[in-house]
């Protein structure tokens, strides 16, 4: 019988299957940390400790984890609306030019808080208009907004070279990267929030644009389940047919859509350029917009699941930094490889232990039934 | 003549970039035909390429390479269906999974066995597949305009080369020549009927993803030890996502996949011959719109404007028996 379609309680669906996924995730990467001969089990502890283990620590894994709720909300926003939106890496690429622009335009002038809400502003636009012409296609030409974004990501990372290299180039110089901005053109860092737990945040970069994710992040929930919009966009997620039939515009929506999820990518850039390094570089996305899918996938394209899901891979990037320095045949690479598993087993084999654990769930509550009807009587 | 030999080493080197292209293309062509997507592409010719790296080195053998560059894209394959096939999963999600797998294995693999820096050992020259000189070279050589051309160009290239190019009359067959290349056609189109006719649904797909992942193995052994005499680490570096823009821009059909594969392999070239060349009357151009053209003309043919871009119709779609 097909198991499809009976329903399982929430705490099964959005905790315990997500948890199985990840388990069998990170067991699969425990294999490959023993055929190259390490103790998986040092290495998930000097992980932990490197990524939860001092202030400093910590506030590397908060700064990751800033990327990652940027760009899983900005994927988890398409998904609802039916769209999988691989281009949030490319849309960072493009939105870190327009921070990086406002804050070359401003930070002379004014100090960060006037500089932030502008900065906010053009990576949402410039984030935005790069999803614009694949949205544009595939509301109006039909053309497969997967594939549209993935050639969108190329576009822009050749077209951000060649801004840097010839454009934006400090003249003289041979890095291809702006000039530094001052300080009215970076975001603090966050050491007092740190100094609030009692932890020193030392170098680590985490910054304002974690309270800016933080609050993206329930605009997204407000947005998704308690505007009209949200409701039009899940509508069209679950079937098209029927958002035609309610009279839902599908070109609108799919734009409109995009263009929230690319301005969420966009912003991912304050982080890196406005908070980290405080000039806009060649690659500073460094995946994080595909690190979003996993987040979104594991965080089941929820603002609160991606926050947490976020925080998981921000301890893996830091963690996982860490422990390449103590084991150095487990390079930084190894997180790419968890990733990975952690799309495939949340993502493409979602529904693989659904079968089993709904018929372990109805044997289970039939016992429960028939043990209280046994007691009430 | 200085222009001649300028353009004969363009088209050299042409042929040479679109190889892992045609390869990976046909092998996505084999898949999505089956109305099965297969953005894992990159990540199959990624893990080929470290596998046969890898096995040559062992070995000392080209051919053992190739065998292990192949059974290791396979095996990439039949993950990719057991998810989107068996557990009728996200094709699209299945593929972004396997392309970081794969780029995060080979990585970490790299760096643990052989500690230098991710790349294999520099492979000699037995292991590789060494350039292969047609017969009547000597013959031709002095002949103007065709003698050249048929030395630089044709000949010395190395037997995946000729492989390549013989893959596609070969797909072409296969796809409209077979009852299997006929049924698994229908099942991208329309799996319920082929289904209704008996005939598996999911070993039809299955077998379309091998010859996917056989094919992959073949792109990833040139670029190992073909192209180049060791992996290193992302030398795939994007050609899964040209050959899938190849594909669509070939709108699924094996002849034009060829064309399209040495349209961007020339893109290619010309990128690499461009560098720092000034154009006479324009300037010199900047290699990246060399680099980001494929993906224009892809997306600007994906819009409908050059005739339209239909994929087959139950593309993605994981297929559920009625009861």
């Amino acid at each position: 019988m097909s198991t499809a379609s009976i329903p399982l309680p929430n705490w099964i669906t959005y905790g315990l299957l997500p948890l199985i996924n990840l388990l069998l995730a990170f067991l699969i990467s425990g294999l490959v940390v023993w055929i190259i001969g390490e103790n998986p089990w040092d290495a998930l502890v000097l992980m932990l400790q490197g990524a939860l283990g001092r202030g400093e620590g910590i506030g590397f894994t908060l700064y990751y984890a800033t990327n990652f709720i940027f760009t899983g909300l900005s994927v988890a926003v398409a998904y609802h609306a039916g769209l999988f939106n691989i281009g949030s890496e490319g849309q960072a690429y493009v939105g870190g030019l327009g921070a990086a622009l406002v804050a070359l335009a401003l930070d002379h002038y004014c100090p960060w808080y006037v500089t932030m809400p502008f900065a906010v502003i053009g990576a949402a636009v410039f984030g935005a208009a790069w999803a614009l012409i694949p949205a544009w296609l595939q509301a109006k030409r039909g053309s497969h907004i997967v594939i549209t974004t993935i050639m969108f990501n190329f576009i822009g990372a050749a077209l951000m070279v060649y801004l840097l290299v010839h454009v934006l180039i400090v003249p003289g110089k041979m890095a291809p990267e702006t000039r530094t901005f001052l300080e009215g053109g970076q975001l603090p860092k966050l050491d007092w929030l740190m100094a609030m737990f009692g932890l020193k945040l030392g170098p680590a970069p985490f910054n304002v644009s974690f309270l800016i994710a933080l609050v993206a992040a329930a605009a997204v929930w407000v947005l998704i389940w308690r505007t009209k919009l949200g409701y039009e966009m899940r509508t069209l997620g679950i079937s098209r047919s029927a958002a035609a039939y309610a009279g839902i515009p599908y070109v609108k929506i799919v734009i409109i859509t995009m263009l929230i999820s690319g301005g969420l990518a966009g912003m991912m850039s304050l982080n890196t350029v406005m908070g980290a390094s405080a000039r806009l570089q060649v690659e500073f996305v460094g995946g994080a917009g595909f690190v979003g899918i996993a987040v979104s996938l594991m965080g089941r394209s929820h603002p609160l699941g991606i926050v947490i899901a976020a925080i998981l891979f921000g301890v893996l990037y830091q963690g996982g930094a860490e422990l390449s320095f103590d084991m150095p045949n487990i390079t930084r690479d190894m997180i790419v490889v968890i990733q990975g598993l952690v799309i495939l087993f949340a993502g493409a084999l979602e529904f693989m232990f659904r079968p089993a654990l709904v018929r372990l769930y109805q044997t289970m509550s039939r016992q429960t039934v028939s043990g209280q009807k046994i007691s009430g009587k | 003549m200085d222009n001649f030999e300028m353009i004969l080493s363009i088209l050299g080197s042409t042929i040479r970039l679109s190889i892992p292209l045609i390869f990976t293309a046909l092998a996505g062509l084999f898949s999505e035909r089956a109305g099965v997507f297969d953005i894992g592409l990159e990540g199959k010719m990624l893990a080929g390429a470290f596998a046969a790296a890898c096995i040559a080195y062992l070995t000392g053998s080209a051919w053992a390479g190739l065998a292990g560059g192949i059974v290791v894209s396979i095996g990439f394959s039949l993950v990719h269906g057991f998810a989107s096939i068996t557990n009728r999963g996200n094709q699209i999600i299945s593929g972004v999974a396997l392309n970081f797998v794969a780029a995060g294995l080979t990585a970490v693999l790299g760096q643990a066995w052989f500690s230098q820096g991710g790349r294999t050992p520099q492979l000699p020259s037995d292991a590789r597949f060494q350039p292969i000189v047609l017969p009547g070279v000597d013959a031709i050589k002095d002949v103007p305009f065709l003698g050249p051309l048929y030395v630089n160009v044709i000949s010395g290239n190395n037997i995946l080369t000729y492989l390549a190019f013989l893959a596609v009359p070969l797909s072409w067959w296969v796809l409209y020549r077979t009852r299997f290349g006929l049924r698994l056609r229908a099942v991208g189109e329309n799996p319920g009927a082929v289904d209704t006719a008996g005939i598996s649904v999911a070993w039809l797909r299955y077998r379309a993803v091998i010859v996917a992942g056989f094919l992959c193995g073949f792109s990833g052994a040139y670029l190992a030890i073909a192209q180049s005499a060791a992996f290193i680490r992302d030398m795939s570096a994007g050609k899964g996502y040209i050959a899938l823009a190849a594909l669509i821009f070939a709108k699924w059909k094996p002849v034009p996949v060829m064309f399209a594969c040495l349209l961007f392999g020339f893109l290619d070239a010309m990128s690499n011959f461009m560098q720092g060349k000034a154009v006479p009357g324009i300037g010199e151009v900047p290699v990246q719109i060399f680099q980001a053209l494929p993906y224009i003309l892809t997306c600007i043919l994906l819009a409908g404007f050059i005739g339209a871009a239909n994929g087959p119709k139950a593309g993605g779609v994981p297929y559920v028996k009625e009861r």
